[in-house]
């Protein structure tokens, strides 16, 4: 394969990654995620009385779920709160948590999860999920495995792992497809999503590029994990 | 396995074979027993479980809690203990006759309690102070610290708060939850006594630690 990344990357490396855990001393489980330029920062809190009573399940726990981009973490300031974009990660990452927390542990209750993107460059919902799995961990809320999120681009008629934004944003031939990917460490994915065009068989190739990065990241979280109990 | 607790991550396999039970923060998958929690996996009689490192507190049946009345209804208490929910506390509990209307005289907004888990259900959890010790705290000093950091305060078979009782001579209540009531002749013997606990809150992933605290009490009588 001749395509040349303009960082220099191979196609199927992922950007350096770094985490941390138990950054937020008043949290209950609390962790940080750094992928390349992408900087994401995780508080978990609960399981907790849950409000407003009305949204109240006696049958099994809720997952809440809160993505916010910081408004420095762009070289555009952009405007903070809530925005559409916001809302609607907040609620694919909550579904990408969910199949892997044990939610019936704690009827009537519910667990904020709050992430926020200190710096941006691509791939933060992948990070914000990355670093809330390691904070949900951290909680000691029960959970059925771990989760680690990816994401594969197509550029042009390339497969590459872990876009940035200057990738993401390259318009050359068939231009750009992002395919966000959430997997378990034995290869189960939770979450996936795809914007633009792309052939089955491409797709397939993108999985298992998935498959060999979420192995990585699962290592770097585990890592991050262990150390904080020494 | 070997004999010494290593950190486990949830989804990661603890030990392989039919040998094992689950335990606590544990599940059987297979043939293989999986953490479900993050701490510490420990083994004892075949039986493999994992101890929380961190957390909120998760009430147990059984458990000495120490909580605050949060309000008073007209047949008992609502207590927050620390845990997702509230509990509750009747009236019945309180040995002696009590007007209906008079509940706050007994026990009022704010006041904190020593109490007993009683039963854990749907429902919600119920408390009980019908035993020596518990009861209404009327003075002393209430500090918190983690719920996780608990067993290490108590120490083996409470070696660890009978050291600090006798080194400081106050009386210490310590709750599940992670409140602990220090009750003392000389409000300095209370504050000694918090640095202590504090020291030993903060130790408290050292190994060897009673010898540690002993140190430090020497240490400290200087």
């Amino acid at each position: 394969m001749t395509f040349k990344r303009e960082d220099g990357r191979k196609v199927d490396e992922i950007r350096p990654i770094s985490a941390k855990v138990g950054i937020i001393p008043n949290a209950d489980g609390s962790a940080m995620w750094q992928s390349g330029k992408t900087i994401a920062i995780a508080a978990v809190y609960g399981p907790k009385e849950h409000h407003p009573r009305n949204q109240r399940d006696p049958e099994k726990g809720t997952l809440r779920f809160n993505y916010n981009m910081l408004s420095f973490s762009v070289t555009d300031r952009i405007r903070p709160g809530p925005s559409r974009r916001s809302t609607e990660i907040s609620k694919i990452s909550e579904w990408a948590l969910a199949p892997v927390v044990m939610l019936e542990d704690f009827p009537n209750m519910v667990v904020d999860v709050h992430v926020h993107m200190i710096q941006a460059d691509a791939g933060t919902r992948c990070a914000g999920i990355n670093a809330a799995a390691m904070a949900l961990a951290h909680a000691g809320i029960p959970m059925k495995n771990m989760v680690s999120s990816i994401a594969v681009g197509k550029l042009d008629k390339t497969v590459v792992v872990d876009v940035n934004k200057h990738e993401e944003d390259y318009e050359e031939g068939e231009g750009s497809t992002d395919i966000p990917i959430t997997m378990t460490p034995d290869g189960k994915i939770t979450h996936i999503q795809l914007d633009g065009k792309i052939t089955k068989e491409q797709l397939m190739e993108a999985i298992e590029m998935a498959k060999k990065a979420t192995k990585e990241i699962y290592e770097v979280q585990k890592k991050a994990l262990k150390e904080i109990g020494k | 396995m070997t004999s010494d607790r290593k950190i486990i991550i949830p989804g990661e396999v603890i030990v392989k074979g039919n040998d094992f039970l689950p335990g606590e923060g544990t599940e059987k998958r297979g043939d293989e027993i999986v953490a479900l929690k993050f701490g510490l996996a420990e083994e004892s009689n075949k039986l493999v479980k994992v101890i929380p490192l961190s957390g909120t507190y998760l009430p147990r049946r059984g458990n000495v809690v120490i909580g605050k009345v949060e309000s008073v209804n007209f047949n008992g208490w609502s207590i927050d203990i620390g845990a997702g929910e509230n509990a509750f506390l009747s009236l019945t509990e309180v040995p002696r006759y009590v007007n209906k209307d008079g509940l706050e005289e007994v026990m009022d907004v704010g006041d904190m309690v020593v109490a007993k888990i009683w039963t854990i259900n749907k429902r919600g959890i119920d408390l009980s102070i019908k035993s020596r010790g518990l009861g209404k705290i009327d003075e002393g000093i209430i500090l918190k610290v983690n719920s996780n950091k608990v067993p290490r305060i108590i120490g083996k078979e409470g070696s660890m708060i009978k050291m600090i009782k006798d080194e400081t001579k106050c009386n210490i209540t310590v709750g599940q939850n992670g409140l602990i009531w220090i009750k003392g002749n000389k409000i300095e013997d209370e504050l000694y006594s918090k640095k202590a606990i504090l020291f030993v809150a903060e130790k408290s992933f050292v190994s060897g630690l009673t010898d540690e605290v002993k140190k430090w009490f020497e240490e400290q009588k200087k």
